[in-house]
């Protein structure tokens, strides 16, 4: 009846996670609670989680992000902490089993469930505002592709409390992820949460890539486009080639696990060596997918807290987009040492030196950016800079790993470890920070508390270091990832250095919160306050709106005449509304995103589980759903010109207050 | 206390004297060839790297807000010249770095063979990772012996890998390059050890729960020391052959050193072609051999419990 499930699956016997499940049980209850008690259900059901727009999605994805970001760095301060004890015969306080789960989590949780849905929040705010365009191209798809990797985040995480997840690494390579060495259900719960929530990635990429081929505002040709919505475009295509690999590759990992089959086994004709090469055909093009947008957030802050055009505009989508082609040829570099012949490793080894180029561009594009500019050093600054630094390093550690001749050296060494959280964090964590202090007042209406916000850039930049500097060095002195436990005298005092850069970053993670609390707490002060909607002088569309925009976005869809068009106009005093209001055509909310979503999870639980009568009834209310949502005509519905009428007047108010203040 | 802030510079480095920075002291030629790519590739970057590291701070600071006697441009965002630098700069050191790349991949290829200046004979060592030790064969010696490898110093290393579990990585930091050691699979490695000493030796890919203790010592002592090794190991009494190898092979964490003094001579051959059908590629050959190896021919399924 429950297949493999049974009450041992319980880890009541480790305290660690009983401790923690008491945890998320007190703070869940709290905040059903805090729901009730406020009598807030109706609202949060119809105003948010059946919610089709852009905007309250963008929301619930970044906090996905920073709650998965508490998960995945939890994982990391525990391996640091382990590390920092199991020296010399002291076995730590994380067995192998439990060590290895959590190195597992940490990865997989990072990269799908904070880095990406991070990046979706950040590109559904956005890119329709910057396009001029009312909401994405399927709104309703925007929906379902959020409760998809909702659903995903809750596998993992319920992993925790009912059997285990996966211990083979982030990528679960064969033959150790086979049911011959991996007989759990860990394997499994990773396959599920990353095969849903890949389904939830691919249909953001196919809407978020229709609606900047098909909705920007009249007049913005591809090369009026801002920035950070060709970024976004780059990570688009991305996302449309390489996740169905992603797809493929785990689902012919369960064909095995699931029915017996040999593509990855040791025997019978299976290959290890295939799933390398296929895994990193899409696993390449991911990190890329992950770092173009944060690329995209440091050309706007830049050039926005310069008060400066961007320096080079088409160099740098002409950097994009090479970057974005060169991506896919590069895969073999993670694996060099799996002995290919010289000459394919040359050409591997070769083409990922050249994506240095167009990196390389972009960080001057920046830097001239800021030359002869006057920057005004915000929070998303310091991320900035912080970056082009930090990036500049893990950029050339990227290239000596891109050698073959040091690679076979450096490969699965520490030193490897170091090189990807100096781009992830430095690039990419510190992109997405940035971008959503630019971006939080036009989403809130006002702005992120700045000395908070220092702090936290402080502790991470500093903390960035001291965790990771040593395992460079650690790398060079010969540790490898992954490890356990040690007895190299060596090795000891590096690894406590990187326990206290952990420590110093969960003070930065600390000050964060800080940050999120004071900002509320002082928002209704009029320094913080965005009346004008256009808190930074901004140059792009999106500042063009009240903060936060109408559901609608524009009341008036703008002409565009030139990259820039907004501040141009701003300079010249001109204003944008100058058409007649029509009556805005606009997509109704749905619930069905949250009953796929649910028997979604229903289905994964199941097929993890192998209940398959369960399994068999969440497929069929998937369909059914599916059937019910298609049949329904009654989608969309018209804002009468009225209400738009109103809305603009009180942002007008809004805006005579403000230069009233001023 | 303010004194002792003054000394903190110094910490990392003093830190690091007494340690072995096993990468960067290298005791064989192709450990020195990884070292000196490594190390010319850090330091022809670092000329571009700390230029770029610098103008971003002082970019910074000299364009602040505040700081209105620097000069505003504030339409200011295009230089044909400056575009033509940041593109070409970057492109050029590329270019000598991927001039470095094919040589050295090509020079060092970690399946070329050695070759001493007095033509040593090379050593034949075939490996076999293990759930969670190493198994060396030395087929020329019929010896074998687990999680320790004893070679002759000076002497050309011709490495014939593989797995009999999960895929893992063969790796002797301060020897060089590592490679992949996987099931069903033949991969080759060719090492040298210029000096006596004792090497860590290590797996550095994941393959589950023993994986940290998966460590070997590398005893590199010069050739008389290494054949009265030799001949110690003979006058042992341990066989390793289809019978004995199940129990040798099965999972076991951080395994103790062990000797065998008789090695069944076909016995790494079975142990790849048990995942190929019984079928073997000789590697200098080319051709295919069945494999009899009773014991060894029970290939291991799926694990699908039935």
């Amino acid at each position: 009846m429950l297949g493999k499930l049974s009450f041992s699956a319980i880890p009541l016997d480790v305290p660690i996670l009983v401790g923690t499940f008491l945890g998320v049980a007190v703070i869940g209850l709290a905040v059903l609670g805090a729901v009730t008690y406020y009598g807030k259900w109706g609202y949060l059901w119809r105003e948010w989680l059946t919610t089709v727009d852009h905007k309250r999605l963008a929301v619930m994805y970044v906090i996905l992000a920073i709650v998965m970001l508490f998960r995945g760095f939890a994982d990391a301060i525990m391996m640091r902490t382990q590390l920092a004890l199991a020296y010399k015969g002291n076995p730590g306080y994380l067995p192998p089993h439990h060590y290895d789960q959590i190195f597992s989590a940490h990865g997989t949780i990072m990269i799908f469930f904070m880095a990406m849905a991070f990046m979706t929040g950040l590109l559904n705010l956005v890119v329709p505002l910057q396009i001029g365009a009312r909401d994405v191209a399927f709104p309703f798809l925007n929906s379902l592709s959020f409760y998809m990797t909702l659903v995903g985040a809750l596998l993992i995480n319920i992993s925790l409390f009912i059997g285990e997840f996966a211990q083979c690494g982030w990528l679960v390579y064969p033959p150790l992820s086979e049911m011959q060495f991996s007989p759990g259900v860990g394997v499994d719960y990773y396959i599920w949460a990353v095969q849903i929530s890949g389904v939830g990635t691919l249909l953001t990429g196919v809407n978020f890539f229709t609606t900047i081929v098909k909705m920007r505002a009249p007049g913005m040709g591809w090369m009026q486009m801002p920035v950070f919505t060709w970024t976004a475009f780059c990570t688009t295509v991305l996302i449309m080639v390489s996740f169905p690999v992603l797809t493929v590759t785990l689902a012919l990992l369960s064909l095995d696990r699931y029915l017996g089959m040999h593509f990855f086994t040791n025997d019978a004709g299976g290959n290890v060596m295939l799933y390398l090469s296929m895994i990193w055909t899409w696993g390449h093009p991911e990190v890329y997918i992950l770092v173009i947008p944060a690329f995209g957030v440091f050309s706007e802050v830049t050039a926005t807290f310069s008060q400066k055009p961007l320096f080079g505009y088409k160099t740098m989508v002409y950097a994009t987009c090479s970057i974005m082609v060169l991506s896919f040829v590069v895969w073999v570099h993670h694996f060099f040492t799996m002995g290919a012949g010289a000459n394919v490793n040359t050409f591997f080894g070769i083409m990922t030196m050249i994506i240095a180029v167009p990196t390389g561009v972009k960080i001057y594009n920046w830097l001239f950016t800021m030359y002869k500019g006057r920057v005004e050093f915000t929070a998303p600054m310091y991320w900035t800079i912080g970056f082009m630094i930090t990036f500049s390093i893990g950029g050339m550690t990227g290239v000596m790993m891109a050698m073959p001749a040091a690679d076979w050296i450096l490969h699965n060494s520490l030193f490897l470890i170091a090189h990807f959280h100096n781009v992830i964090i430095g690039g990419v964590y510190f992109g997405y920070i940035a971008g959503m202090g630019f971006w939080f007042p036009k989403a809130f209406g006002f702005k992120l508390n700045e000395a908070w916000g220092k702090r936290a850039f402080w502790c991470w930049f500093i903390g960035f270091y001291l965790a990771f500097v040593p395992l460079y060095i650690l790398g060079l002195e010969g540790m490898t990832r992954r490890m356990n436990h040690y007895d190299n005298p060596d090795w000891y005092p590096w690894m406590l250095v990187a326990e206290a850069g952990a420590i110093v970053i969960a003070c930065g993670i600390a000050c964060q919160l800080t940050q999120l609390y004071v900002s509320i707490r002082d928002r209704n002060l009029p320094e913080n306050l965005d009346l004008t909607g256009d808190p930074w002088n901004g140059r792009t569309l999106e500042w063009a709106i009240s903060s936060p925009p109408p559901a609608y976005n524009f009341a008036v869809i703008p002409d565009i005449h030139g990259l820039d068009t907004f501040h141009t106009e701003k300079q010249l005093g001109l204003k944008a509304h100058g058409k007649p209001l029509a009556p805005i055509h606009m997509p109704k909310n749905t619930s069905a995103g949250v009953f796929i979503g649910l028997f979604a999870f229903l289905f994964g639980f199941a097929s993890i589980w192998y209940i398959w009568w369960l399994a068999a009834i969440s497929l069929i209310g998937i369909v059914a759903t599916m059937i019910l949502r298609s049949a329904n005509r009654d989608v969309d519905y018209y804002v009468p010109v009225s209400e738009i009428e109103h809305n603009e007047e009180v942002y007008s108010r809004r805006i005579a207050a403000a230069q009233a203040a001023e | 206390m303010k004194k002792l802030w003054r000394y903190l510079p110094a910490l990392p480095a003093l830190m690091l004297s007494g340690c072995t920075v096993d990468l960067l002291q290298p005791r064989g030629p192709v450990a020195e060839l990884n070292r000196d790519v490594m190390v010319a590739e850090f330091v022809i970057m670092m000329l571009i790297v700390v230029p770029t590291c610098a103008a971003t701070l002082y970019f910074a600071w000299k364009y602040r807000a505040s700081n209105k006697e620097a000069e505003y441009l504030p339409t200011w965002d295009h230089s044909t010249v400056i575009e033509y630098v940041i593109w070409g700069v970057p492109a050029i050191l590329i270019a000598v770095l991927g001039a470095i790349s094919w040589w050295s991949t090509h020079a060092y290829d970690p399946y070329r063979p050695l070759q001493t200046a007095d033509n040593v004979k090379p050593l034949n060592v075939q490996v076999v990772s293990l759930d969670w030790k190493w198994m060396f064969i030395y087929p020329d010696l019929g010896i074998a012996t687990i999680n320790q490898l004893d070679v002759p110093t000076n002497t050309p290393l011709n490495f014939q890998i593989t797995s009999d579990t999960v895929m893992t990585s063969f790796f002797i930091p301060r020897l060089g390059s590592m490679i992949y050691a996987m099931p069903g699979q033949q991969t080759q490695l060719h090492l040298l050890a210029n000096e006596s000493g004792d090497y860590l030796g290590e797996a550095s890919q994941f393959s589950g729960r023993g994986f940290s203790d998966m460590k070997f010592r590398t005893l590199a002592m010069d050739p008389a020391q290494f054949n009265d090794w030799v001949e110690k190991v003979k006058s042992g009494s341990e066989n390793l052959d289809d019978t004995t190898y199940p129990k040798y092979a099965a999972p076991q964490e951080a395994a103790p050193v062990q000797y065998f003094a008789h090695v069944q001579p076909d016995l790494f051959d079975g142990i790849v072609a048990k995942y190929n059908n019984g079928m073997m590629v000789d590697k200098t050959t080319g051709k295919v051999m069945h494999m009899q190896s009773a014991s060894n021919a029970a290939p291991s399924d799926t694990g699908m419990k039935e």
